[in-house]
């Protein structure tokens, strides 16, 4: 009897172990796939990337309707008509930002808490293209106004949206930069602008830089955010 | 207290009372709402509608000049576009020509071909017209717009459009002009028909623009019965000279005089053109939209914890969208004529104004406390965000005003679009989206009174409308508050990959959709692009609702280029000059011999009275403006050629010029081409009326298309046979055994094959068995008698008997003595407590009946040897006592141990009855504090009546360690070679498998063991009144040692439980299932699945698996709590399930059992057992650790092995 007994518990104790070690439901392959973390950072770059080209062509096309008059022949020559090389920095660029933008949030140790949601990010993007918008189809007055409203625009943008001080020195120095660099293929001839009116080209050129340094930053930052995410779960379910 | 505190005080109190309102009066409310916006959306009705489409202004001839460049005083009638110069004149000279009268002898090429020969003579004639007065000599050098040069990209048009000088486009300007060159083109359709393009004609084709007049009425075919052609020489002037043009047109007239034309000539018509929207605009306007609705979606998918998700994502989206509209409708009710494009600035005004301020409002108040009313909630919530939702409402006044200040008009205008939006919007939020929250937040909130009415039975309800005073299933939905479901039930399933994508297609229904929004793309374009259809309609919509378009005095002959209504030959035969409409002229290679000699025709004779062979040329109402048959691109395009645009300007079209020209047979046959004769004579058409021959083309259209749905459906099908191999939705193959009943089947009706095989028998019980058990070595049977038996699960001899001899027991001792005690009470019972408690008598009963006769209900045996000595004891159901007596028996449990008094308290809450409302009179319900009282009222009763007849059985049976013949056997369970049995009477007994004999006995219980589960080395019981009870099964102590007794605080049994590992779940009767977690004593889900009793549970370890009295098997989620999916058994079969492996279920059915995939729900074989057990249901189902599977069929045994199966699953 008691032989049974021990066997009994011994086995119902057995059973009980086996059962909790058997695995459960086995994360699938696709999740472990995006758990890798290098993957992870290959496939936001490639989706920065995207996104920088696609705008950049957008953002092209929308310059070129102000210096063509009317119905050009071929509509989608007319998106590449800038340099082959153009849409492929931009989407390098805006890659690195959004890349740049949640590491060093991570290395300053202050997390970018603000308006953390893809409506806010989409918002950001609107306004964005709206920026951009304007400054191809509003007739303004002079150059100087120009830029002030650009300015301001994009000062509204970084208040709205990201508030961070991290971001707002990326955008001004990375702005800087950029417009520093365009300056320096025109003068060697590299690049040329499209429109004769030079000084309009540079009054827009550092806002609509800044601003889309906030904007890719702000999509960098969201899709890191899915990653923290992920490892976040990851660590809780182990 | 600081002002700003004060401020926010203040502002939170009038939220509140906002709050208050809007929930208190929403119907009036959304109607002042509706009525708002659509007074402020009435400005609106003024504004011109939106197109491309142009614009027209008509003034007279005589005392034209020039508009100026400024703004006159007496604009009057003018719009504000028509300043300053046109950009262009154009006076067209539309020329009539026929060979008259026709002659048999002529060819079909003749009908054109000198018509057309003669444009070269006439543009000689306009090129070389001077005229001369006192102010100088001009040509049409001085006057015409001179052209530089064709567009880059225009290649192919070099050599058809004039590329340098006059801008004068001909038919001529096919043969670039040359008369030789026409002379010695031996086809002049195939020139013609060279430069068409291919494809969708979407803008003017080269050949509108030649000839002036669209393809159909030129009367350049092979089949032109009118045998009239038609086609205009256009020239452009860039300066207008009334004089030049006046003797222009005495100079044609007399040349060529048209008797019977009387067009008017006093009348110019402006056009003005809109701002073109070409691809490059498109694609950032394209952009921007995509933001936007991304961003929509992004905003109200954050909406959650709603009634309803939709109503409330529509309602945010409308209360933007007519925000928009207000602003810009008041705007325009106070002057402001918005002159930005609205399409683009549309997209930045509503990511201005944002959706933010709706999702903070929804967010608030779901997350106020559920048990308020709803009136509070909406108040609270607004209180509670009103501080956040002013200060970002300053906040973007604040931006929009510096945005004002940048002094750029269109800023400017945008900025007070977007004040007014913003303002409009908080009203809106305020009034339109608050009260809509409100009702959904009520209607929430009556679901879920729904579900728990039994526990607030006693308070009126807020709402009596929509409420049923009972329920009788409980909802199977769980509320919103304890369980969130929201993952996909495919969750956890491990589906191959070939299947998810199948799966996924499936579930969004993406081939369907995408077919869908092909289809109306496609007809979209069919309609668009029809030369009859909508595009026309549009323009000549636009430009006649222009408020100064109509050219004044058309008389009633004017009629627009649009074919009203469907019918586009009924506006055509109103005229007496119908053209040919052959829209592709086709050569056909046919001859005929109808041929006569050519002779010399009769000299031309314009007045030759009207017959069949003399084609007449007749000038209606309908050539006064030609071009407004032509696409309204027409004069854009020709423009662009030379990178002119018209957006935004203006061309001035002067009256034709009309030209007749007649021509003679002789001229005819002198200007044909060698070649021209080959041409054959146009085959006879039958004689069909000419609207039908112009539908001939729709309905060859229709067919086409309806054979290509009709294909497309038949490839689908096939795709869908290919990718879907079975028939889903039909009853399966009908195979000869299938017809005996219900044949379990998937969701998807599928069945798959069916085996047969023959059992191993197990018999020797006299009555249907109760219970079964088994340990994997042996099995134990128990039937209605009390007879157990002890089987070699591997063999299937029978090893022991319990009890050894035939018990031939005092029949009626129990039962009668009780049934006699029943009546006696019953009778002594007053008429008040009857009415009452009756019904809950006859709900114990219903529970008895349906708790002891699960096995039996739907096909009782139709001999029983003994007719009442079998039954369980029903007494302790019967509530006898119906006067609250105080308990008798206060439970004092020892505390050692582990305390599962909150784990069971708790469980009782859970599978706390509905049927709680039906006392509705019965005082302890209707008290704040409902269940406790109830269940603490009937518990003791319950106790005292059981208590006494163990009494009564004690001193019929003796000792305590006697058996107990009396009562049945509920619950059996075995382990190692101890047989756990529980009674109905509630006694424990444990004897050994082995030896046959009782080991030690427990009758501490009060009430009927439901259910024994071993538990390490306790042995756990489940008692009908819901008590679980805790035995230690020690080796070197007595037997049966009370360890712990939970708390008995209900009259709901729990009807099954198991206890796999650390997880207890239990059922109920009232298809609730609990699970628990044993360590913690805390319920980790609780899950409705069925109605009625859940009658058994099977726990994986992934998933737990249900059955209840309604004989559906549920599979849940164990860590989730999500059902993932049920199986509908056949009558009577509900309580027979097992689980051979991980993914592997056993089900029963009539005569058979099933095998089910766990993962997908999959039936995959069907077995039929013999037939000995035909037509018998399967009552119970026990699956032994050697992969047998003991199946129940009244009263013997069937056992099976299922290798195979577990082989293939391995």
């Amino acid at each position: 009897m008691s032989v049974t007994l021990t066997a009994m518990s011994d086995s119902t104790v057995t059973g009980g172990q086996q059962q909790r070690l058997t695995p459960g439901p086995a994360r699938g392959p696709y999740i472990s796939f995006i758990t890798n973390r290098l993957t992870n950072l290959l496939i936001r770059g490639a989706l920065l990337f995207c996104v920088g080209v696609f705008l950049s062509l957008v953002l092209n096309l929308l310059q070129v309707q102000r210096n063509v008059t009317l119905f050009p022949p071929d509509v989608i020559s007319s998106i590449f008509s800038s340099a082959w090389w153009v849409p492929p920095c931009c989407g390098t660029a805006s890659a690195v930002i959004g890349l740049l933008y949640p590491c060093i949030d991570s290395r300053l140790g202050e997390p970018h808490k603000f308006k953390r949601e893809w409506s806010s990010v989409m918002r950001c993007v609107a306004v964005f293209v709206g920026i951009n918008h304007a400054s191809a189809k509003v007739d303004f007055a002079n150059n100087v106004q120009l830029s002030l409203t650009l300015a301001a625009l994009s000062m509204g943008l970084w208040w709205t949206f990201d508030r961070s001080r991290s971001g707002f020195g990326l955008g001004v120095s990375i702005a800087l930069l950029a417009t520093l660099a365009t300056q320096l293929l025109v003068y060697n001839g590299v690049f040329q602008y499209t429109s004769p009116d030079f000084l309009y080209i540079r009054s827009w050129l550092p806002c609509i830089f800044f601003a889309g340094v906030i904007t890719m930053g702000n999509i960098g930052r969201q899709l890191a955010l899915y990653e923290y995410k992920f490892i976040q779960d990851k660590s809780h379910q182990d | 207290m600081t002002l700003r505190q004060r401020l926010r005080e203040k502002i939170s109190a009038a939220f509140y009372r906002h709050g208050l309102l809007c929930a208190s009066y929403p119907v009036p409310i959304i109607l002042f709402t509706s009525a708002s916006i659509l007074t402020c959306c009435y400005p609106l009705l003024r504004l011109p509608l939106p197109g491309t489409g142009p614009v027209e202004f008509t003034t007279g001839v005589r005392d034209y000049s020039v508009p100026s460049h400024e703004p006159q005083g007496d604009l009057g009638e003018r719009p504000d576009w028509y300043r300053g110069p046109p950009v262009a004149y154009i006076q067209q000279v539309v020329v009539k020509a026929a060979v008259s009268p026709w002659d048999s002898s002529l060819v079909t090429v003749d009908v054109f071909r000198s018509p057309l020969g003669r444009v070269f003579s006439l543009l000689e004639e306009i090129r070389n017209h001077v005229h001369k007065d006192s102010s100088g000599i001009r040509s049409l050098e001085s006057l015409c717009l001179q052209v530089t040069g064709l567009f880059p990209g225009l290649r192919r048009m070099q050599s058809v459009l004039p590329e340098h000088g006059c801008l004068l486009v001909s038919p001529g300007n096919y043969w670039q002009n040359q008369r030789e060159l026409f002379d010695s083109d031996p086809d002049l359709l195939k020139t013609i028909q060279k430069h068409e393009p291919k494809g969708l004609h979407t803008s003017a084709t080269l050949r509108d623009l030649l000839f002036g007049v669209p393809g159909k009425y030129t009367g350049v075919s092979h089949y032109n019965r009118k045998r009239v052609v038609t086609y205009t020489i256009t020239v452009v002037l860039s300066s207008y000279d009334a004089r030049f043009l006046g003797s222009l047109r005495s100079r044609l007239k007399q040349l060529h005089p048209s008797a019977n034309c009387s067009l008017r000539d006093d009348h110019m018509v402006h056009v003005h053109f809109k701002e073109e929207i070409g691809i490059a605009e498109l694609i950032p306007l394209v952009t921007t939209y995509f933001i936007l609705f991304a961003y929509i979606y992004f905003s109200t998918r954050k909406i959650d914890m709603v009634k309803s998700k939709w109503g409330l994502a529509l309602a945010a989206v409308v209360t933007v969208l007519s925000s928009l509209l207000m602003s810009v409708g008041l705007c325009t009710l106070f002057g402001l004529t918005p002159t930005l494009n609205g399409g683009e600035i549309f997209p930045y005004l509503v990511v201005v104004i944002g959706l933010e301020n709706v999702l903070v409002l929804t967010k608030s108040v779901v997350s106020t406390p559920v048990d308020l009313e709803v009136k509070l909630r909406i108040a609270q919530g607004l209180s509670n965000e009103s501080w956040s939702i002013m200060k970002n409402m300053a906040t973007e006044l604040c931006i929009i005003l510096i945005g004002y200040f940048t002094l750029v008009p269109a800023i400017q205008e945008f900025c007070l679009f977007a004040v007014v939006g913003l303002v409009s919007d908080f009203f809106l939020q305020m009034f339109f989206f608050t009260t809509v929250l409100s009702i959904d937040i009520r209607r929430m909130e009556l679901a879920d009174l729904n579900r728990r009415l039994p526990a607030e039975a006693g308070l009126p309800p807020p709402k009596p409308g929509p409420l049923r005073p009972r329920e009788a299933p409980p909802p199977p939905r769980p509320s919103p508050h304890t369980i969130t479901l929201q993952t996909p039930a495919f969750r956890n399933l491990r589906l191959p990959k070939r299947l998810r994508v199948v799966y996924f297609l499936a579930r969004t229904r993406l081939a369907q959709r995408i077919i869908m929004v092909g289809t109306v793309i496609w007809i979209g374009i069919l309609v668009y692009t029809d030369p009859a259809g909508i595009r026309t309609y549009l323009a000549a919509q636009v430009s006649e609702q222009s408020p100064l378009g109509d050219p004044g005095g058309g008389g009633l002959g004017v009629v627009a280029p649009v074919f009203r209504g469907g019918d586009p030959t009924s506006t055509l035969s109103l005229h007496h000059h119908p053209a040919q409409p052959e829209p592709t002229p086709v050569p056909e290679n046919q001859s005929q011999g109808h041929q006569g000699s050519a002779r010399a025709g009769p000299p031309p004779v314009p007045q030759a009275p009207p017959s069949p062979s003399v084609p007449q040329i007749t000038w209606g109402a309908e050539d006064e403006e030609g071009w407004r048959r032509l696409s309204f691109r027409h004069w854009p395009s020709l423009f662009s050629y030379y990178n002119i645009t018209l957006a935004k300007r203006y061309i001035s079209i002067l009256p034709v010029i009309p030209v007749t020209v007649h021509l003679s047979p002789q001229d005819a046959i002198e200007t044909r081409h060698p070649q021209d004769t080959r041409h054959p004579p146009p085959p006879i058409i039958p004689r069909v009326p000419v609207d039908l021959q112009t539908d001939l083309t729709l309905y060859k259209v229709a067919a086409l298309g309806l054979a290509a749905g009709v294909l497309l459906v038949l490839l689908l099908f096939c795709l869908y046979r290919v990718l879907c191999p079975r028939n889903y939705g039909q009853n399966g193959v009908s195979h000869g055994r299938r017809r005996r009943g219900d044949l379990p089947c998937d969701d998807y009706g599928y069945s798959p094959p069916v085996s047969e095989i023959s059992p191993l028998l197990l018999r020797g019980h006299s009555m249907d068995i109760e219970c079964l058990a088994s340990d994997g070595m042996l099995l134990a049977s128990c039937c209605l008698a009390g007879q157990i038996r002890v089987w070699d699960a591997q063999t299937g001899d029978c090893l022991t008997v319990i009890p050894k001899h035939k018990l031939r027991r005092s029949s009626s001792s129990g039962c009668w003595e009780q049934r006699d005690g029943w009546d006696n009470v019953t009778s002594t019972l007053d008429p008040e407590c009857m009415c009452s408690d009756a019904r809950g008598l006859s709900i114990s009963g219903d529970s008895l009946s349906e708790e002891e006769g699960f096995p039996t209900r739907r096909r009782t045996p139709p001999n029983r040897p003994c007719l009442f000595t079998d039954q369980p004891d029903l007494t302790p159901l019967i509530d006898t006592n119906f006067t609250s007596q105080p308990p008798s028996h206060p439970p004092a449990p020892p505390r050692e141990g582990f305390d599962f008094g909150g784990l069971v308290e708790r469980a009782y809450m859970e599978h706390e009855p509905p049927s709680q409302s039906t006392y509705p009179h019965s005082p302890s319900s209707a008290s704040s504090s409902p269940p406790t009282a109830a269940q603490l009222q009937r518990r003791p009763s319950l106790g005292d009546n059981a208590l006494l007849l163990p009494q009564e059985r004690g001193s019929t049976a003796g000792t305590q360690a006697t058996a107990d013949w009396e009562s049945s056997v509920w619950a059996m369970e075995l382990r190692g070679n101890l047989i756990a049995a529980g009674r109905s009477s509630g006694k424990l007994e444990l004897w050994d498998a082995v030896e046959g004999s009782l080991r030690c006995s427990n009758e501490d219980g009060v009430s009927g063991i439901t259910a024994l589960a071993f538990l390490n080395n306790r042995i756990v019981a489940a008692r009908l009144d819901g008590s679980l009870d805790f035995f230690t099964v020690e080796i070197n102590k007595p037997l049966c040692l009370l360890q712990y007794r939970g708390e008995a605080i209900t009259t709901q049994p729990l009807m099954s439980f198991i206890s796999p590992t650390m997880v207890l779940a239990s059922g109920g009767q009232d298809g609730a299932i609990c699970l628990w977690d044993v360590l913690t004593g805390s319920r980790v889900s609780h899950v409705y699945g069925h109605r009625g009793d859940v009658t058994s549970l099977v726990c994986t370890t992934s998933c737990v698996i249900s059955s209840g009295l309604d004989d559906l098997i549920c599979i849940w989620d164990r860590s989730t709590g999500i059902k993932l999916y049920s199986i509908q058994q056949e009558a009577g079969c509900g309580a027979s399930l097992g689980v051979i492996s991980e993914s592997l279920l056993v089900t029963g059915g009539q005569g058979c059992v099933s095998f089910w995939d766990l993962n997908f729900g999959d039936l995959l074989q069907t077995v039929y057992l013999g037939q000995s057990s035909d037509g018998q249901g399967v009552r119970q189902l026990l699956v032994l650790d050697n992969a047998a599977i003991v199946c129940d069929f009244g009263s013997e045994l069937s056992l099976v092995y299922v290798p195979s199966v577990l082989e293939k699953l391995d």
